[in-house]
């Protein structure tokens, strides 16, 4: 997928937020060169593309309670499995929800869900409420909590990849 | 990370839940978004700040598909005894392509993701920290995304 140069300058103006202003679209215009117009109708074509996902808050999900959190992964039958990905994607408890190879023998899990909640009790009871949903498609599953976070950095656009 | 939830009123509250997602692309924003939540513009212009302020949101603005982008993301994992396991944190960790790193409870007890500017500098990345490491790095790409109904409740 093939982003512009005038594009990618727009990404990296927002990619830390919006600015806190009446225009803000007419403030990162004015700030890179171009029209309040360009940049909206960049941003809504990169939308409509799905390189914008959403535009809103990000909730500090740690610090509105929810700090349990687990990666939960399920062996799925593979013809059920986009089905049912979805099925599970779309639970407001999953943050993160994909279909990944498995590493057999050690790694039988092909569908992996990250389920957030107040605590790991909360986690568990969505957990059970997911294998519900799953049923007889489902032959394995298991929980992994975080113990450490070894290491975290921002995932940012860099100019290296600049085009 | 707080112990504590933060106190948040119903307004906060309401623009937590509602401002998720569908923030207006047009001149004036805020005061579409303000409307639809009866607040003035410069009301949820100073809400949208204080809650940033107290860490209640951690960014407020558009969200993008990095690998849309160009970028390339895997999702990987090792099994580290447990002896070698902080020698072993440090040496992956040491790779800028490292984005984030975690230990979780499993025999496959390191879990981090690479994320590269192209899909080949992925490979090199995962051969150089097996080589670094002297153990196996399971590659878990993403062949699927479900892309997703999650909701923090505030």
């Amino acid at each position: 997928m093939s982003i512009s140069a005038n594009d990618r300058r727009i990404i990296e103006a927002t990619q830390s937020g919006l600015p806190l202003t009446p225009a803000p679209y007419a403030e990162i215009a004015a700030s890179l060169g171009l029209e309040e117009g360009e940049v909206i109708g960049r941003l809504a074509a990169l939308q409509a593309r799905g390189v914008v996902r959403r535009i809103g808050v990000a909730p500090n999900h740690y610090a509105l309670g929810m700090v349990a959190n687990g990666m939960t992964v399920w062996d799925v039958a593979d013809a059920e499995a986009s089905r049912l990905g979805a099925a599970v994607g779309a639970l407001d408890c999953v943050s993160h929800c994909y279909l990944r190879p498995r590493a057999l023998p050690l790694w039988p899990y092909n569908l992996f869900a990250m389920v957030h909640g107040a605590d790991r009790d909360e986690v568990e009871e969505k957990r059970a409420g997911i294998a519900a949903l799953l049923g007889d498609a489902c032959r394995d599953s298991d929980v992994l909590y975080s113990i450490r976070i070894l290491k975290k950095t921002g995932l940012r656009l860099t100019r290296k990849g600049g085009r | 990370m707080r112990r504590q939830p933060l106190k948040l009123d119903a307004t906060d509250r309401q623009i937590i839940n509602l401002l998720q997602e569908g923030f207006p692309l047009s001149s004036r924003p805020y005061a579409e978004a303000a409307k639809r939540l009866g607040l003035s513009e410069n009301g949820l212009i100073a809400r949208l700040g204080m809650l940033r302020e107290i860490g209640a949101i951690t960014r407020f603005g558009p969200f993008f598909d990095a690998a849309a982008m160009g970028g390339a993301f895997c999702l990987c994992a090792m099994a580290v005894p447990g002896a070698e396991f902080d020698a072993v944190a440090a040496k992956v960790n040491a790779h800028a392509e490292v984005a984030h790193n975690y230990e979780r409870a499993h025999a496959l007890n390191m879990w981090f993701v690479l994320a590269t500017e192209t899909p080949g500098e992925i490979e090199a990345a995962a051969c150089a920290i097996e080589a670094d490491t002297g153990l196996a790095v399971f590659r878990f790409p993403k062949e699927e995304e479900f892309f997703i109904g999650f909701r923090v409740v505030a």
